[in-house]
C-alpha cells in the first residue's frame, strides 16, 4: 500500500540521519544539504488509486485570523513552504471561522498552486442549508470544485451524503467523507462506514490516543475508505509533553531531526491511514511536518518503542 | 449537540489569544479617535451617577444603550464574528441589551435607591472601575497599548460599566436589564480562561460581586429596619 523508497540498512542517509538526531549533524552540516531527499511518501485513495502525499495541512486556530493582512500573509508562507515541501492536502471547514477564505487569500497570492488537494467540509443543520453553505465555501476557498468534502461531526449526515454523493455523480466534487474527532460517535461512524460508499474518513489518532485503531481504521481498510487523520498532535499538547525531554537517539534512525516528526511518523505507518493533517502557524513546522513523510518509517516493533517512550514522558 | 459531555471549553474556542487581542489593536487604529469621545461618555456617565435623578437616569440609561448598540455593530458584528461564528449571536444580545435600556431605562425609567451603603460604594466602585482603570489591566498583565479595551468601545468594560449603573438602581426593571451583562461575564471569562489570559477572572469576578450585591439589596429591603441608614441620597 505504501509508496515508499525502501532505504537499505545502512545507507547514508539514515546514518545522516542518526547523527542529526545525536546532534553530530553539524560536524557533516555540508553534506546533509548535498545528499538527496527522499521521495515523499504517497498513499493511494482507495476508491480511484489517486496518490496523495501522506502528510497534509490542518486549519483549525491556526488560520482563523480574520481580515488582519499581516496574520494572513504569514499563513500563506505556511502555505507556500507546505506546497514547497511536496504537501497537497489541505483542510478546513466552515466551523473554522476566517481560515476558509485565509486559504482563499493564500491560493490567490500563491497563484493557485496546481498541486492543491482540497479537503473542505459541510457543517450545518438541517440539510437543505447545506448547498447554499458549500457554495459559499467554495468562494472562499476561491476554487472551481473541492476534491474532497465530508460531512464535520456527522451534523445531518443523513441528509447531506445524499447531496454529496449527488454532486460527485455530476462531476462538481471528487471525493466524498464524514468526520468525528477525539473518539465521539464511533459507534455512528462505524454503522455509517458499514452501509455508505464514502471515499473517505477522518477521526483523531496518535500515539496516545489510539481508539480507532480497534475498529475504524481496520473498517477503513476492509471497505476500501481513505483515513485521514486529525488532532496529530492533540492540538499541541502532545508536542508540549515530549518537547522538554531529549529526542531518543534511535529516531534517527527513521530519519527524524524532532519530537513533531517522529510522532507524524508514528501516525501515518499505520497501514490504514492516508494522510496525517498537522495544523501550524509556521511555516518552519508545515516543512518539518511534511518532512515526516520522506525517509523509512517506523516498524512495528519500533511504533511500540515511540508507544511506551511517549506513555512513560 | 451529541455527546455534548465529551467536550471541553477548549473546544469552542476557535481562534489563538494572539488573534484575539490583535483584533483590538486593529478595531483601534481603525476607529481611531473614537476612543477619545467614548472615554467622555464614560465620564458623563460617573458625573451624572453622582446625582441620578430622573433626567439623568434617562440620560445614563440612552448613554449606556448607544454603547451597547455600537459594540454590538462595530466590535461583535463586523470585527469579532470573522473570527467566531457566536459573535453574532452575541451581537444580537448586545443589540437587545441596549433595546431594553432604551424601553425600561429611558421610557419607563429606572429608580435610583440603593438599600445599603455598601451597595452603592460598589455600584459606583465597578462604574468608575470600568471607565478608569479597566483599559489599564491589558497593558498590566503584558498586553500592548495598541490592544487596550475601552468602555463604550470594547465589550467588557461596557459591560462592566453597566453592572455598576444596575447595581444602583432599584424596582424590576433593574432585574430584566441584569442577566444579558451576566452571562456576557461568564463567556467572556470562559473565553479568557481558555485563552489562559492572566486577567481571566476579572469578568466572573464582576458578575460575582453584582450578584452578591442583588441579594444583599433583596435582603436589606426585606428587613426595613436595617436598611437604608447611611446610604448617600441617590434620590
Ligand atoms: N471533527 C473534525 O473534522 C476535526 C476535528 C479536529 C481537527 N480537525 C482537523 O485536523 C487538524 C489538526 O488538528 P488540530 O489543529 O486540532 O491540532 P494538531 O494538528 O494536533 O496540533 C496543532 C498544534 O501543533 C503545533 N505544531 C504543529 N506542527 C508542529 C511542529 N512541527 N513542531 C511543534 N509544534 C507543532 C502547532 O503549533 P505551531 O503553530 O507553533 O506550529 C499547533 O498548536 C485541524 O486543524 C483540522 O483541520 C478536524
Amino acid at each position: 500500500m505504501d509508496e515508499i523508497i525502501k532505504a537499505p540498512p545502512l545507507s547514508r542517509r539514515r546514518l545522516l540521519g542518526a547523527l542529526v538526531a545525536t546532534g553530530a549533524a553539524a560536524a557533516v552540516g555540508p553534506r546533509i544539504s548535498a545528499a538527496q531527499p527522499d521521495a515523499i511518501i504517497t498513499r493511494p485513495i482507495p476508491s480511484t488509486d489517486e496518490k496523495l502525499p501522506a502528510v497534509g495541512l490542518g486549519s483549525w486556530i491556526t488560520f482563523n485570523v480574520g481580515y488582519d493582512d499581516v496574520a494572513r500573509a504569514s499563513c500563506a508562507e505556511v502555505m507556500r513552504d507546505f506546497f514547497e515541501a511536496g504537501g497537497r492536502l489541505i483542510d478546513s471547514s466552515p466551523m473554522y471561522g476566517s481560515s476558509q477564505a485565509t486559504i482563499g487569500y493564500g491560493l490567490y497570492t500563491l497563484g493557485k498552486p496546481p498541486a492543491l488537494f482540497s479537503a473542505d467540509k459541510v457543517w450545518t443543520s438541517p440539510g437543505s442549508r447545506g448547498p447554499p453553505q458549500i457554495e459559499v465555501s467554495r468562494k472562499q476557498w476561491n476554487v472551481p470544485r473541492f476534491d474532497l468534502l465530508q460531512v464535520h461531526n456527522l451534523l445531518a449526515w443523513k441528509e447531506h451524503l445524499p447531496t454529496l454523493f449527488a454532486m460527485k455523480a455530476s462531476g462538481q466534487l471528487r471525493y466524498v467523507g464524514i468526520t468525528t474527532s477525539e473518539g465521539r460517535r464511533h459507534r455512528d461512524f462505524e454503522q455509517i462506514m458499514r452501509t455508505q460508499p464514502l471515499d473517505f474518513v477522518q477521526v483523531s489518532y496518535n500515539v496516545l490516543d489510539r481508539e480507532a485503531e480497534a475498529r475504524i481504521l481496520p473498517l477503513a481498510q476492509e471497505r476500501g475508505m481513505a483515513v485521514i487523520i486529525n488532532r496529530p498532535f492533540r492540538q499541541g499538547a502532545l508536542i508540549d509533553r515530549v518537547a522538554r525531554h531529549p529526542l531518543p537517539s534511535w529516531a534517527g534512525e527513521i530519519g527524524c531531526v524532532s519530537w513533531a516528526q517522529l510522532l507524524l511518523k508514528f501516525i501515518i505507518a499505520h497501514p490504514a491511514v492516508t494522510c496525517a493533517i498537522p495544523a501550524t502557524t509556521r511555516p518552519a513546522h508545515a516543512r518539518e511536518n511534511v518532512g515526516a513523510a520522506r525517509g523509512p518509517l517506523p516498524d512495528k516493533v519500533m511504533r511500540q518503542r515511540i508507544e511506551s517512550l511517549v506513555e512513560q514522558l | 449537540m451529541s455527546e455534548w459531555w465529551t467536550y471541553r471549553p477548549s473546544s469552542f474556542l476557535l481562534f489563538s489569544a494572539r488573534t484575539y487581542y490583535r483584533l483590538f489593536e486593529l478595531y483601534n487604529a481603525e476607529i481611531w479617535p473614537w476612543q477619545v469621545l467614548a472615554l467622555l461618555v464614560g465620564v458623563a456617565i460617573l458625573v451624572l451617577l453622582r446625582k441620578p435623578g430622573t433626567w439623568q437616569g434617562r440620560t445614563i440609561s440612552a448613554l449606556l444603550a448607544a454603547s451597547w448598540l455600537w459594540v454590538a455593530w462595530a466590535y461583535l458584528y463586523s470585527r469579532y464574528a470573522s473570527i467566531n461564528w457566536m459573535a453574532t449571536y452575541f451581537a444580537a444580545a448586545f443589540a437587545l441589551e441596549a433595546l431594553l435600556l432604551i424601553v425600561l431605562g429611558v421610557g419607563h425609567g429606572l429608580v435610583w435607591r440603593p438599600p445599603a451603603a455598601w451597595i452603592s460604594r460598589a455600584g459606583i466602585g465597578l462604574a468608575t472601575f470600568a471607565v478608569a482603570l479597566q483599559p489599564l489591566i491589558g497593558p498590566l498583565v503584558g498586553r500592548s497599548w495598541s490592544q487596550v479595551e475601552v468602555f463604550a468601545v470594547a465589550p467588557d468594560p461596557t459591560v462592566v460599566g453597566t453592572l455598576g449603573v444596575l447595581v444602583l438602581a432599584s424596582g424590576w426593571p433593574k432585574w430584566l436589564l441584569l442577566p444579558i451583562p451576566i452571562l456576557w461575564c461568564l463567556v467572556s471569562g470562559a473565553t479568557a480562561w481558555v485563552m489562559q489570559s492572566p486577567d481571566a477572572a476579572l469578568m466572573p469576578a464582576a458578575a460575582a460581586l453584582v450578584i452578591v450585591a442583588g441579594g444583599g439589596s433583596v435582603l436589606s429591603r426585606m428587613a426595613p429596619a436595617r436598611d437604608a441608614s447611611g446610604t448617600p441620597a441617590l434620590d
